[in-house]
């Protein structure tokens, strides 16, 4: 056997006995990311498809609470760091080998056209809202035939937001458990279902709430066969992998990830979608509420199991 | 160019911790906080076990996942191939910590990212890092490796030597003598 100590009394804060460099705030942060990657996709992929009014909440409503959800995420983030006021110089360079530069560059121009796109619809739906300046008026205006191509640009952006979110964890090769290639999709396919369901939370409209039912029990299927790659992949990977797996079989985060996660994020709204679209008298909100809650689970379980596993052996 | 490595021969140290609290009082490390540390590692069973005695800090990598991953460039590589943070560039999102396989990097009190540097300020002088200086038995070394006529050179050339998870790909330039 083999026994390493420290014998120095090494307890740097954050560090020892395991890491802790990141709590609840980058777990929000990953969620609402994705979750508005989510809401902004589908809205833009069906104003694409000319089928704004047929699904009026995913293209006009729900994206009003995008940057009021992009705001919290982003509050979060600034909450997370330790040296606040050097945080512009997140701006000041692009380094493409960093996936936190490149998603605080996507995240500059998410944010503003997440406040464009519902500013389109503000007149049809609320009618009633007057502007304290006429300017306002003329600003949407100005962008209104260049919706189209806000259109392509926010599913561009809101793909690369969604993967973004997976791929912030997975391009550190010292946490065994965020490394590897599927942590992207994950979160892409796991942001666009919360995104799906909060859509299904917001519509009154039947035909597009059963639409988005049928999206996400799709989605939720893809996740599940996601989940079964991921376990496959730490078994079939190395030692480090392998033994880290155990956090998921077994460990500390089996009842996380399974329950919490696997059963009452992914399982339990499956069933409950799959028996409304066949007539059951099921309220699509309380699927959609599941599918949310298991969202916020999942990434909380992966930014603190990842930070439990490293290749060191300490004791 | 210049390559600096150290190389510490785990026959001569005794875990004394000079070199812990010559690299805390040396470069002001906070209290509570470490840069360097000893690390003793025990193999085999009770009547046959073998004891290893490391000096373990940030082993300013080759190839630097800290640097890769640092959303500002506040960590860089700096001439000779020592990693160091430039606090007024560091945002404190701790992505280098999250990224190091050595769990070698901690968060400043006053908010920056903070690691060996090698005592820079002395290397630039031509001296030895203050760990080095203050080893008791001789055990660390400093030097060049790509001067072939150095100590550092020497030593790894000629005795049995490692690094620590070399299979993270991080090639470290902290060498281990055994």
């Amino acid at each position: 056997m083999e026994q390493v100590i420290i014998t120095s009394g090494r307890m740097n804060h954050g560090i020892d006995p395991h890491l802790h460099a990141w709590g609840w705030e980058i777990s929000l942060y990953l969620y609402l990311g994705g979750l508005v990657a989510g809401i902004l996709f589908f809205a833009t992929f069906y104003y694409i498809r000319g089928k704004a009014d047929l699904y009026p909440t995913a293209v006009k409503l729900a994206p009003f609470f995008t940057p009021l959800l992009l705001a919290i995420g982003l509050g979060a983030l600034f909450v997370d760091l330790t040296h606040k006021a050097y945080f512009w110089r997140l701006y000041t360079t692009i380094r493409m080998e960093s996936p936190m530069s490149w998603g605080a560059w996507t995240l500059l121009f998410m944010f503003p056209l997440s406040i464009l796109w519902p500013a389109m619809y503000i007149k049809e739906l609320f009618p009633e809202i007057k502007w304290p300046h006429p300017a306002f008026d003329k600003i949407i205006d100005f962008f209104r035939p260049y919706q189209l191509w806000m259109a392509w640009a926010i599913i561009v952006l809101s793909v690369v937001l969604g993967v973004y979110t997976g791929i912030l964890l997975s391009a550190f090769n010292a946490r065994p458990i965020w490394n590897n290639s599927i942590l992207g999709p994950f979160f892409l396919v796991s942001g666009l279902s919360t995104g799906v369901a909060f859509t299904m939370m917001l519509s009154k409209d039947k035909a597009e709430k059963l639409k988005f039912s049928r999206i996400d029990i799709l989605l939720i299927a893809i996740e599940i066969t996601i989940v079964v790659h991921l376990i496959m992949g730490y078994l079939a990977s190395t030692a480090q992998q392998i033994y880290w797996s155990k956090l998921f079989l077994g460990g500390e985060f089996t009842f996380s990830f399974w329950i919490l996660f696997f059963l009452f994020g992914l399982i339990v709204p499956l069933v409950l979608e799959v028996l409304e679209l066949r007539g059951r008298p099921i309220n699509m909100k309380v699927a959609a509420t599941f599918v949310l809650f298991g969202g916020l689970v999942l990434r909380f379980v992966m930014v603190q199991s990842g930070q439990v596993s490293t290749w060191l052996s300490y004791f | 160019m210049t390559r600096y490595a150290m190389v510490i021969d785990t026959i001569r140290c005794v875990g004394c911790a000079d070199c812990v609290i010559a690299c805390q009082t040396e470069n002001d490390v906070p209290l509570g906080f470490a840069r360097d540390w000893i690390v003793q590692i025990t193999n085999g069973v009770y009547g046959d076990l073998r004891l290893e005695i490391q000096s373990q800090r940030c082993n300013h990598c080759t190839d630097t996942p800290c640097v890769r991953t640092c959303p500002t460039g506040a960590s860089h590589v700096a001439e000779g191939g020592i990693v160091l943070v430039n606090h007024d560039e560091c945002i404190g999102c701790q992505a280098c910590i999250t990224s190091c396989p050595y769990d070698a990097r901690y968060v400043h009190p006053e908010g920056y990212v903070d690691k060996c540097t090698f005592c820079h300020h002395r290397t630039t002088k031509g001296e030895n890092p203050a760990c080095v200086d203050v080893c008791p038995t001789y055990a660390m070394t400093f030097g060049d490796l790509d001067d072939k006529n150095s100590e550092v050179n020497k030593l790894l050339t000629t005795r049995r030597n490692k690094t620590i998870i070399p299979e993270a790909g991080t090639e470290p330039n902290v060498f281990f003598l055994d």
